[in-house]
């Protein structure tokens, strides 16, 4: 099994980081969503520090959702998916390989940019380290879910607005948690652990509903 | 309410006498035969065709002609498990258990699932890895090396050239090198000659009746006469009756 996976996600990095591919494209997104906040807001350094995890996080949500309308379009267009769907591999793993990619590629580099990011908005170290370690487990969550809405408009040209529009919904849970846990490090009296564990749980579950149900969809969308 | 299936209508019995004997050496085993039933499809609310059924054992190939429009890409791609079948289905005797029609097929349809930003040798590389071959007994097709099949066909020296630089010739050929490198039974050919020149044509020709050989099944599609060996010939036209089968032919070719 393990040479199929491997070669599948190998692909699919080669294919992000190569000309066309987009692998920065998400990060380019999220610097210029995170650097028009202060400016937008104006120079309140203690209003921006108490936003900065929201921020970061709908920034990360944003720049998650702007390049997986083609994480299976693409192959759609050329014809690779029917192969796919062929080859005698189960999807559910076909799908959890193409996510795992699209993560490194884009979730990664948006975890990277975090930090550097989180000085524009005035967070100090601890809330720096914990809206990291936040995108770090929570990003992950944001691409399984994603890969549902892909799989679902797979068939649609310029279904962009629409994957947003079905996503924003069922990403808010990982929102709520994240940015919670991302304050909660900073302010005395919450517990951390606490959203965490549960944004941690968001991961975990959307890593197994978000591959089944994205197979399905791509099962019934092969027309 | 739920579409069926594509695969719901396929199965593949094992052929009897097919299990190895204690030696470790295969028993004389019934050939691949592709049985399709009443098969109907649908598309987009209009039906398609109806009632259509063959049977095509291996060595043979099937040759469907038909106006433009009349259904011979959707036939193809219903076999290739790819839309589903409104009714009918689809049985693949002899063939490995546990695998589905389309797992035993190769699909060489009009796009060519070629990756402009991977070079050529990435390209192939990727679907000899991940595609699953199927190897039942009585089909003697064998895996190629990448570059082999590449020599072969006449591209030999594009390895390491992304794909995007390739003519429409050019990636029709990596597209067909595909077949090479994981060898399955069943091939679907959609118009498989389009784009090739001549000498290519020729080859290509040589290349299937090779794979008729070795025990392999073919179902093209064409508008152009393929020399194929031994073949029938199917040919759809827009009004067939329900239930009414289409008339296989032997054709001596």
């Amino acid at each position: 099994m393990s040479g199929w996976f491997s070669a599948l996600v190998a692909r699919e990095l080669r294919l992000a980081l190569r000309v066309g591919g987009g692998a920065l494209i998400g990060v380019l997104f999220f610097l210029a969503v995170v650097t028009v906040v202060p400016f937008g807001m104006g120079p309140d350094l203690n209003l921006l520090s108490r936003v900065g995890p929201a921020i970061l996080w709908i920034g990360a949500l944003l720049s998650t959702l702007l390049g997986l309308d083609r994480l299976f379009q693409a192959d759609r267009d050329d014809g690779s998916l029917d192969l796919v769907l062929m080859a005698g591999r189960p999807m559910e793993l076909v799908v959890l390989a193409k996510c795992l990619a699209h993560w490194v590629a884009t979730g990664v580099p948006l975890v990277l940019a975090a930090p550097v990011l989180a000085v524009f908005l005035n967070l100090d170290p601890v809330a720096i380290g914990a809206v990291t370690l936040t995108l770090l487990v929570g990003t992950p969550a944001l691409t399984l879910i994603g890969a549902i809405g892909a799989a679902l408009t797979v068939s649609l040209r310029r279904g962009g607005l629409l994957l947003a529009v079905l996503v924003v919904p069922l990403a808010i849970p990982v929102l709520i948690f994240g940015v919670s846990a991302a304050d909660a490090a900073v302010s005395e009296p919450m517990p951390f652990m606490t959203p965490f564990l549960i944004l941690c749980a968001l991961s975990l579950i959307s890593a197994v509903v978000g591959p089944v149900a994205a197979a399905a969809a791509l099962r019934f969308s092969a027309d | 309410m739920m579409p069926p299936s594509p695969l719901r209508n396929t199965r593949c019995l094992p052929s009897s006498g097919a299990h190895p004997n204690k030696d470790g050496t295969n028993q004389r085993s019934a050939p691949l035969k592709l049985i399709a039933e009443h098969l109907a499809v649908d598309r987009g609310g209009r039906r398609v065709f109806a009632g259509l059924g063959f049977t095509l054992t291996a060595g043979h190939a099937l040759v469907i002609t038909g106006a433009n429009g009349v259904g011979k890409s959707t036939l193809l791609r219903t076999l290739a498990g790819l839309v589903p079948a409104g009714e009918g289905g689809l049985t693949l005797e002899g063939g490995e258990p546990e695998r589905s029609v389309a797992e035993h097929a190769h699909y060489f349809g009009h796009d060519s699932a070629v990756k402009r930003a991977l070079t050529v040798l990435e390209n192939l590389e990727f679907w000899r890895e991940f595609t699953a071959p199927a190897r039942p007994l009585g089909f003697a097709g064998k895996a190629l090396a990448s570059r082999e099949i590449l020599d072969r066909l006449g591209i030999g020296h594009t390895v390491n050239l992304p794909a995007a630089y390739l003519s429409a010739g050019q990636t029709r050929r990596l597209a067909l090198a595909r077949l090479f490198v994981s060898p399955r039974p069943i091939w679907l050919m959609d118009e498989p000659t389009s784009a090739l020149d001549t000498a290519s044509e020729a080859q290509l020709l040589g290349f299937m009746n090779g794979h008729l050989a070795d025990g392999g099944l073919i179902i093209t599609a064409t508008h152009s006469r393929l020399a194929l060996s031994p073949a029938a010939a199917l040919h759809l036209s827009a009004a067939v009756a329900p239930d009414a089968h289409e008339d296989t032919e032997e054709e001596p070719a």
